[in-house]
């Protein structure tokens, strides 16, 4: 990815597929990427209309594909859907808190052609695990991850990294050296949805993320060649933002459990939009045309400070929806960035939220995802 | 595998942390693997195509020669044999 400018876009392609099967879930992270709404949305796509995404995503030349959710193994149909990725030439990877699973469909998605599986485990102990998924899943999950390895699958494990399990990264290293994992992902927690509801029982200190690099540097060199460890950085803590989604409408393309087209899972909240349906409109025109997957395509909407930086073909100013939740407007620099008028006051936030001890924060409840709040939260 | 040389006899295959195929959109072969793509250039294309678990290198090179006649590409097709052990995308039969 080099090129920005509305010269390149009509050359973009959606290169990942994210399948966002349904939003039900037995598990209920209080940093659930997942939208605040998820109780709305009951009308999921049938089978058919999978199907029918999964083809016209693969004629565009979509080869990355994620069945995620919630818990997409909540879906009955998804070997059938699994079979048909496999059938199409996808790379087909299942993303599930292994809740739901069991050895003879693990062995029904190999058959069927999955290509790989990703877990997420809570934490490296039971109860913190138990406590932090809302439910008890750590001993199946564990079991699940042999099994996956058992029958072959390339294997990544998934962890979401804060404040209550980021002092443990070393054990939750181990633990995934143990199960065999091919790649690990240690995710610090991005805030957006669930998670910043919950921004000051999960953001890290900064001592804390010191400590925790250095383990899972230490472990990266130690590991080479055997596992990948990705360590994602807490961008909250950096001067420079990520280049969020690889672009606008540039290679991601996620589909939500109704049939919402979305240029990030995130994108939701941004106000002032309507994203497309597939029920409605073709995947090639929601991504060549449409309004939601243009607005922020190349530089044109950008203002000041982006506007005349030399890194804006680098990270393409930021996330928008951090810009939008940090500044009130999507069209501004991601505060991350130092250059951004908001960095400041990102920093004396963070500040402030880390300034409480652990000890207290660890008292204070969490606001757990589940349908239940998402109906308080969002009615 | 030594990291040194590659012997002619032996047997290499597709690890299966990858999946090799022809991508149309790219217009090119690629190599899948969790979260990510590696492009291949023609002669790369060329080369992980035959590799099928049964012939040996010595078999691929010579199936290379006849399809290109005259090409010298002995040293080629053995560095980036050893380059693509070297990222993982090759394991021995016998591994
Ligand atoms: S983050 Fe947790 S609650 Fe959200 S979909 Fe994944 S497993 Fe379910
Ligand atoms: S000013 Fe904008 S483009 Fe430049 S580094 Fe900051 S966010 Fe990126």
């Amino acid at each position: 990815m080099v090129t920005v400018g509305s010269a390149a876009l009509t050359t973009s392609k959606p290169l990942w597929l994210l399948a966002e099967l349904t939003y039900r879930c037995p598990l209920q992270c209080p940093y659930c990427s997942n939208p605040l709404e998820i109780a709305k949305y009951k009308d999921e796509l049938d089978t058919e209309q999978w199907i029918s995404v999964l083809r016209q995503a693969r004629k565009m030349g979509a080869a990355q594909l994620g069945f995620s959710g919630g818990e997409p193994l909540l879906r009955q149909d998804l070997e059938v859907l699994i079979a048909e990725a496999r059938r199409l030439g996808y790379y087909s990877n299942l993303i599930t808190s292994g809740v739901g699973m069991d050895e003879a469909r693990v062995a029904a998605f190999k058959e069927a052609g999955l290509d790989h599986i990703q877990i997420s485990f809570q934490a490296s102990d039971e109860e913190l695990n138990n406590y932090l998924g809302g439910t008890d899943s750590f001993r199946h999950k564990y079991e699940m991850a042999r099994v996956v390895k058992k029958h072959d699958y390339p294997m990544v494990l998934n962890i979401v990294i804060h404040r209550q399990n980021i002092d443990q990264i070393e054990d939750i290293i181990k633990m995934t050296i143990d199960l065999k994992a091919d790649y690990v992902e240690l995710a610090s927690t991005q805030y957006y949805g669930w998670s910043k509801l919950n921004e000051a029982g999960l953001l890290p200190t900064r001592e804390q993320l010191a400590r925790a690099e250095r383990v899972a540097h230490d472990y990266q060199d130690r590991m080479k060649g055997k596992m990948k460890i990705i360590y994602v950085v807490p961008d909250y803590y950096e001067t420079r933002p990520k280049a969020c989604m690889n672009g606008w409408g540039s290679i991601f393309l996620t589909i939500a459990p109704d049939g919402s087209a979305l240029p990030c899972h995130a994108a939701r909240q941004l106000p002032g939009f309507t994203f497309p349906n597939v029920k409605h409109m073709s995947v090639e025109d929601i991504w060549q045309t449409s309004d939601a997957f243009n607005r922020f395509r190349g530089d044109d909407w950008m203002k000041e400070p982006c506007r005349s930086c030399v890194d804006k073909g680098k990270d393409f100013g930021g996330c928008r929806c951090q810009a939008f939740m940090l500044t009130g407007d999507a069209t501004n620099a991601d505060p991350v960035c130092a250059k951004s008028a908001h960095h400041a006051a990102l920093v004396a936030e963070v500040n402030r939220i880390t300034a409480v001890s652990l000890e207290t924060v660890k008292t204070q409840p969490l606001v757990f995802r589940n349908m239940r709040n998402s109906r308080e939260l969002a009615p | 595998m030594s990291e040194s040389a590659i012997s002619l006899t032996n047997i290499p295959r597709i690890s299966p942390m990858f999946r090799f195929q022809w991508e149309e959109a790219q217009a090119c072969h690629v190599l899948l693997y969790p979260e990510g793509m590696v492009k291949l250039s023609g002669s790369a294309g060329e080369i992980l195509q035959l590799v099928n678990g049964k012939s040996t290198v010595g078999e691929i090179i010579a199936a290379l020669k006849e399809k290109f006649p005259g090409a010298p590409l002995d040293n080629d097709v053995l560095n980036f044999l050893e380059a693509a052990y070297g990222h993982g995308w090759l394991r021995s039969v016998d591994d």
